[in-house]
């Protein structure tokens, strides 16, 4: 059964066409990746999804619910089901990793609750077992600017984790860390999705890790879906279609790897 | 071999360029002091005998001494009215920065209302401020303290929300992202994140507000502006004198004592 389903979406941004006619399916339990080149749309897209950003025209379903028909509150009651991941993570960096694994929390909470921070020991609780799942136990107290960026990103992941989400939108997870922490993530996030059953979609550059990690590849270029199919059946012909001229410095990386 | 045409050009305009601005600047220079008659050589030709004149005048007595406790009195008072309004100030500010900023403003139209209070705020010198509110309130302790929350408010504004745009926005996309709402955002990620800076130009306005509470306080007739004023009129310069030694030594210590908190905040 589809948990997401994207119909003939377009975005602009005043001159700039960002997504033209997209549609996309993605099943429930699924891993899917959107890869292409920068700018190439998948980071609007993503964010469409949650409306974090607005589309101009086309439909998006999750679990069953119209989203671009929603209303405010409606909205962020939708969105507690929705976990999100970023490039740069964005924690607040003087709090500490339990202060911002609770911030997922916070759309289920009373205005009042959630303004003053007050959290219930259940709460607490939950954000303890979670951090011991991404294995961030011994630094609970600790302020998260004093984190390498591997263990950031897990802050990030125990965040969204917390909100006990049917869908985890991925941002370019891996995009400002290290290899080893990259490979780290990466294998968590698969850990997540096979074992919780959580729907995965995810943008990548990186084409090798794409069709290493997922189950689905949707490339995008200049705002359209160019392919979409298994990840193991993405020929080298259709990355450099995907990629443009950009192809053969990707390719390049692969061999490199 | 001759260096290219285009490359030669270019330095020269860079150097015709420069001439020509320094020519601009002289001239506007030489023709201010011909309009206002000030004299380069006779200004500086001034020079030791106004020294010598502040070395017999501007020297405490005992009859400044007998002022002491009367000026400190004064400058506690200009201190703590120069607090009070940065505090006061500050708390408005963040509360219109939070309506000005790109990450957290409800509507773009408060964004721009906001903005064009904080900037008008900010443009009019402290000082003219003193003397629009002179008309309504008088010569009073309120009217001080008005003129400098006024233009602290039109600062901290701005930095505020420029604070708020450089530091917060990612965590507040986080936040939105995941259902918090536009409170529970402000609150939880914004207020934390930016800690920091909102203390640190808290105290830096507080620094230059005991300033400018000085040159307020002649024009209000209150604090330790008035008490210089006072002095200097009825030319008891040895106590006039005191006053702005006292007043340097307030400067030094609270810009010693931000300095100090500063560096444990950050």
């Amino acid at each position: 059964m589809a948990i997401l389903e994207i119909k003939h979406l377009s975005k602009r941004y005043k001159d700039v066409t960002a997504l033209s006619d997209v549609s996309l399916k993605v099943h429930a339990g699924e891993f899917v990746t959107v890869i292409g080149r920068s700018g190439a749309g998948k980071s609007t897209l993503l964010r469409c999804v949650n409306r974090l950003v607005e589309a101009n025209a086309g439909t998006i379903e999750f679990d069953g619910v119209d989203v671009r028909a929603l209303k405010k509150r409606d909205l962020r009651h939708l969105r507690t089901h929705i976990g999100m991941i970023f490039q740069h993570f964005n924690l607040v960096p003087r709090q500490t990793v339990i202060e911002n694994v609770l911030h997922g929390l916070l759309g289920y909470k009373s205005t009042l609750a959630g303004v003053l921070g007050l959290y219930t020991a259940e709460e607490k609780e939950k954000a303890f077992d979670i951090l011991d799942r991404v294995g961030l136990e011994d630094q609970v107290h600790k302020r998260c600017d004093q984190l390498s960026g591997g263990q950031k990103q897990r802050v990030g992941i125990a965040r969204a984790l917390i909100q006990e989400p049917h869908l985890i939108l991925c941002d370019e997870p891996i995009a400002s860390l290290d290899p080893g922490s990259a490979k780290k993530i990466m294998d968590r996030l698969q850990r997540i999705s096979r074992d919780m059953n959580i729907t995965i979609l995810m943008n990548l550059h990186q084409v090798d890790v794409a069709i290493r990690y997922s189950d689905r590849i949707v490339g995008v270029r200049e705002g359209r879906v160019v392919y979409d199919d298994d990840a193991k059946k993405l020929k080298k012909k259709t990355v450099a279609e995907i990629y443009g001229s950009e192809a053969e410095e990707i390719l390049f990386e692969e061999q490199a790897v | 071999m001759s260096t290219p045409l285009a490359v030669r050009e270019v330095l020269v305009r860079r150097n015709l360029t420069f001439l020509a601005g320094l020519a601009v600047v002289g001239a506007l220079t030489v023709g201010s002091s011909l309009v206002t008659d000030f004299s380069f050589s006779a200004g500086i030709a001034s020079i030791p005998k106004a020294l010598g004149w502040m070395a017999v005048n501007f020297i405490p007595n005992a009859r400044a001494l007998r002022a002491l406790p009367n000026i400190g009195i004064k400058l506690a008072e200009t201190v703590l009215v120069s607090i009070m309004a940065t505090v006061l100030a500050a708390g408005a500010a963040l509360v219109l920065a939070i309506l000005a900023s790109r990450t957290t403003r409800p509507h773009p139209a408060a964004s721009a209302v906001v903005r064009l209070i904080a900037s008008v705020c900010r443009n009019i010198p402290v000082v003219a401020w003193a003397m629009i509110f002179l008309l309504s309130f008088g010569q009073n302790v309120l009217t001080g303290l008005l003129s400098l929350f006024i233009g602290t408010v039109g600062y901290l504004a701005r930095a505020y929300a420029e604070a708020i745009d450089e530091t917060a926005d990612s965590a507040v996309e986080a936040l939105h992202a995941s259902g918090a709402s536009w409170l529970q955002t402000v609150a939880q990620a914004v207020f934390p994140a930016l800690m920091p800076q909102l203390t640190s130009w808290m105290l830096y306005m507080v620094e230059t507000n005991i300033r400018d509470a000085t040159l307020v306080g002649i024009l209000t007739g209150t604090g330790i502006g008035f008490l210089f004023d006072v002095y200097y009129k009825s030319m008891n310069y040895s106590s006039a004198a005191l006053v702005v030694i006292g007043v340097v030594i307030v400067v030094i210590a609270i810009e010693t004592a931000s300095n100090a908190l500063r560096k444990i905040i950050l």
